[in-house]
């Protein structure tokens, strides 16, 4: 009979007992946790990037802009030295 | 066009000044946040090469069946923008998805396909350059050749399996984030039209000369 009421107890404890661990907040943080254990996506700042992106577009225009400037220059000197040469003539 | 042309600079100056205000507001993409907003510079990038290879695309048509040579300037300041648009976007796009999935390049449809469609777009440009004479017909046939291409890369989202978001993205876009996505597509449209008078008059220029040079050696 003690045998019987023990196991009941105990096993009453139990039922009782884990909902009330399921419920218990997680355990406070043991460790910090390095950035370079995180997946990438999560450990890169976008800021950078997009800077990069748009200085990147705005270069690329500038730049084509000057080349067209410097082979306008080129195509001018050319033209000048030939309509001399022609002149002189 | 040419009257049009001081009054469009100021346009699209002031358009590139106003656009920035517009992209900070906009709100940020649930999943992606800051760096989604690549998205309103990356995509109009996109849609100017699309509309160079049109211009390209058609006036290497003109060339070919019609020998119209105005038209053959417009082709290749038409190949010469797409390859800087181009460039745009494949500098872009990896910034983009370098911290939205983690690496700068996947080998899918979508992104294999567009570096092609650029790669086409060089090689006109190294015909031209180095292909010698009747190498304009050959450039042609090779900017044909690419603007047939550009249906299937902007469908490829939707027709393949890609990391790449779909066309779907652009009309379903709400106001907040349409609004200056639209802003940003008409600025880069422009700035197209800008740098396509640019240079098609250094083309022009560099035409005259060649027919001074003819006229020099027959005179002499």
């Amino acid at each position: 009979m003690s045998v019987r009421r023990i196991l009941i107890a105990a096993s009453s404890w139990l039922l009782l007992a884990a909902p009330v661990f399921a419920v218990q907040p997680p355990p406070g943080q043991s460790e910090f946790v390095p950035v370079e254990t995180l997946p990438p996506s999560e450990q890169l700042p976008a800021a950078p990037y997009l800077i990069a992106a748009y200085a990147f577009v705005w270069i690329a225009v500038m730049f084509y802009l000057w080349t067209i400037w410097r082979r306008l220059n080129r195509v001018e000197a050319d033209m000048r030295a030939l309509e001399q040469k022609t002149t002189r003539r | 066009m040419k009257k049009a042309f001081g009054p469009l600079v100021v346009i699209v100056g002031a358009m590139f000044v106003v656009a920035p205000f517009l992209i900070a507001r906009a709100p940020y993409e649930s999943t992606m946040g800051l760096i989604q907003k690549v998205f309103y510079y990356h995509v109009p990038s996109w849609m100017a090469m699309y509309s160079a290879i049109a211009v390209c695309g058609v006036a290497s048509a003109l060339y070919l069946f019609k020998n119209n040579s105005a038209a053959d300037r417009y082709a290749v300041s038409a190949a010469e923008l797409a390859v800087v648009f181009g460039l745009m976007g494949l500098i872009t796009g990896p910034l983009w998805g370098r911290k939205a999935w983690g690496v700068w390049w996947q080998w899918d449809a979508r992104l294999t396909s567009a570096l092609l469609l650029e790669l086409i777009f060089v090689a006109y440009l190294l015909v031209r350059a180095y292909g010698g004479p009747g190498s304009e017909k050959l450039a042609a046939g090779t900017a044909l050749f690419g603007a047939a291409t550009t249906p299937f890369v902007y469908y490829s989202v939707d027709i393949w399996r890609t990391v790449h978001p779909k066309t779907s993205v652009v009309p379903t876009l709400k106001p907040d984030m349409g609004i200056p996505f639209a802003f940003c597509s008409v600025a880069f449209i422009l700035l197209f039209v800008v740098l396509l008078q640019l240079r098609l008059n250094l083309a022009e220029r560099q035409t005259a000369l060649d027919e001074l040079y003819l006229a020099h050696e027959e005179s002499s």
